[in-house]
């Protein structure tokens, strides 16, 4: 038995790439929340917005690789990140002044609204193919890895590795930067509480003489440095494909509703709860097992639930349970 | 006579083609409290929502300390000093009771500090409680929460729709209390009540409505000693 190295695979393998992969989830979930929440509707087009903001931030990146810019051994598309921020903003707004407004001064139902946000996925979705493809990209430069599975075998003199690439990271580390400053924009600025305010009872935010207008401008900005910042961190770990974007919605919108829809909390701990519930499926625990038990009872198999093409999979069903036995999901927010 | 400080001067209007109120009029002097009551359906709330703008009006006009405001939206008339605290969510039940009363003074320019100190002095259990949820307080001290988020725009007048629905009655006798003591810092207060007998003891004057229009007007002690009031509306 050997749990030091058991442990190291385990890390390895399923916590850290689950980490990271949660923290991209709950990025992108916060946005869905938070849009959820103020403007009263299920954002489809949030998994594109996630693609448009990071094909903004993959071409500045080229831009400044081709003119010598560089981030020392961080991704230089850290540095292009605010262009694609204000780019899906402004995108945002946009769309909202000739789209959504329309169909909120008619108080359109929210059912309407969802649909409304699918047609605005499509043209997203064709918008970014028309200028990057429909390509693989890649954008990930600057060191590719913190410390190496080799580095980790000398420097503990375990058999086991532990590789913590930069991208890793740097994903955690900004995704807690950004989680940060957005629960301290929403728990202490006036902008923040008046947006707390229009979500938790509209009509009262109004008697108050909070700005309706203002606040859903806010959110839309917001929503688009969510969704950008998820965006990139995911393509700086994985890849960028825009199929592969609008995909991910379905694993975000299982994170906001599983946390509870409207409950930023709720979408922080529902994109882990998803992350890991995908890592741990779909992982094959052979190499732990056999370090935990004897030799004797060494698995023959894989050890693999399910085969990581089935990964969508688990994020359905776990949306299907919590639908079904906690409909306001794990932090109590307002109900589908 | 000089104008009332508010009135709703012969308001006709309703939510859709039909008319609920029919010539109906309330007004409030300066520091005074006015009552609406009447019986279920007689369009007390209606009233209200009229005097505050969230009703369009066919015909009579709400003057407000001789301005006429007929016109002005229910934001634009908390910005000429009216507060409205609704009979239902009234509160910001997610966010904590310093952040309610934070957004009852979301228009004011100025450090609100000292008014909301003169809240917290009015409800002391406020106070004591600003960092909890309002959604986690009892029935009581939400609607002392409601009233608190009205008054942080300092409003020249406060109108409360039934403050004392669903409430003990212990705690409806320290509500009247609390609002006998706003309108003695100068504040007129209108307000429907449901409590129609503990409403007029305390009243400057009262209305009696019935189906939308004005049936008895006097001061609150003539109105309990009428016996035809006493009789069909407080029960004897």
């Amino acid at each position: 038995m050997d749990i030091l190295n058991a442990l190291v695979a385990f890390l390895n393998f399923v916590f850290i790439p689950g980490l990271a992969y949660g923290s991209q989830l709950a990025l992108g979930a916060l946005g869905v929340t938070l849009i959820y929440g103020i403007l009263r509707f299920s954002n489809f087009a949030h998994g594109d917005t996630m693609a448009f903001g990071t094909m903004v931030t993959i071409l500045v990146t080229w831009w400044f690789q081709s003119i010598g810019i560089g981030f020392g051994p961080l991704p230089t598309a850290l540095l292009a990140l605010p262009f694609g921020i204000a780019a899906t903003a402004a995108l945002l707004l946009l769309t909202d002044r000739a789209v959504y407004r329309f169909y909120r001064k008619q108080k359109a139902a929210p059912t309407i609204l969802v649909i409304v946000s699918l047609g605005v996925m499509f043209v997203m979705n064709g918008i970014v193919r028309l200028i990057i493809g429909v390509e693989d990209q890649s954008f990930a430069d600057g060191a590719r890895f913190l410390i190496t599975a080799g580095d980790f075998k000398t420097m503990t003199g375990l058999t086991e590795g532990l590789a913590i690439k930069t991208t890793q990271a740097v994903t955690v580390v900004t995704a807690g930067l950004t989680v940060a400053f957005l629960f301290w924009f929403l728990q202490k600025t006036r902008t923040g509480k008046s947006m707390r305010a229009f979500s938790d009872n509209e009509d009262l935010a109004l008697l108050s003489g909070i700005n309706p207008d203002r606040v859903v401008q806010v959110t839309w900005i917001l929503a688009a440095a969510m969704a950008t910042i998820a965006g990139v961190l995911y393509g700086l770990d994985k890849s960028f494909k825009p199929f592969t974007y609008f995909q991910l919605l379905l694993p975000i919108f299982a994170a906001a509703i599983v946390g509870g829809l409207g409950s930023p909390l709720g979408a922080i701990a529902g994109g882990f709860v998803i992350a890991f519930s995908e890592v741990m499926v779909t992982y094959a625990w052979k190499k732990v097992a056999t370090y935990l038990l004897p030799d004797s009872m060494a698995p023959d198999g894989l050890l693999q639930l399910m085969s990581t093409d089935y990964k969508f999979a688990v994020s359905f069903s776990i949306l299907i349970l919590v639908l079904i036995f906690m409909p306001t999901g794990l932090f109590k927010g307002k109900s589908v | 006579m000089a104008e009332p400080f508010l009135i709703g001067d012969g308001m006709t209007g309703g939510y859709g083609a039909a008319d609920i109120l029919h010539n109906c009029t309330i007004a409030v002097e300066k520091g005074q409290i006015a009552v609406i009551v009447g019986p279920n359906g007689a369009g007390k709330s209606t009233a209200m929502k009229a005097v505050f703008g969230m009703l369009k009006l066919r015909g009579g006009r709400v003057v407000l300390d001789g301005e006429d405001i007929t016109t002005l939206t229910p934001q634009a008339r908390v910005h000429k000093g009216m507060g409205f605290v609704p009979q239902t969510h009234n509160i910001f039940t997610s966010m904590t009771v310093e952040e309610n009363l934070e957004m009852g003074a979301f228009i004011r320019e100025d450090d609100f500090a000292d008014t909301m100190a003169q809240v917290y002095d009015l409800f002391p259990i406020l106070k004591e409680k600003r960092h909890q949820a309002a959604g986690e307080l009892s029935g009581g001290q939400r609607q002392q929460v409601a009233v608190g988020r009205a008054l942080m725009t300092r409003p020249k007048v406060l109108m409360l729709d039934e403050p004392t629905a669903g409430v003990s009655p212990i705690v409806m006798d320290e509500l009247f209390d609390r609002i006998i003591e706003i309108a003695r810092t100068g504040i007129s207060i209108l307000m429907v009540e449901q409590n129609a007998r503990q409403a007029l003891e305390i009243a400057d004057k009262g209305y009696v409505l019935v189906q939308g229009a004005n049936r008895f007007t006097d001061t609150g002690k003539a109105l309990m000693a009428d016996p035809e009031v006493r009789r069909s509306f407080l029960g004897g």
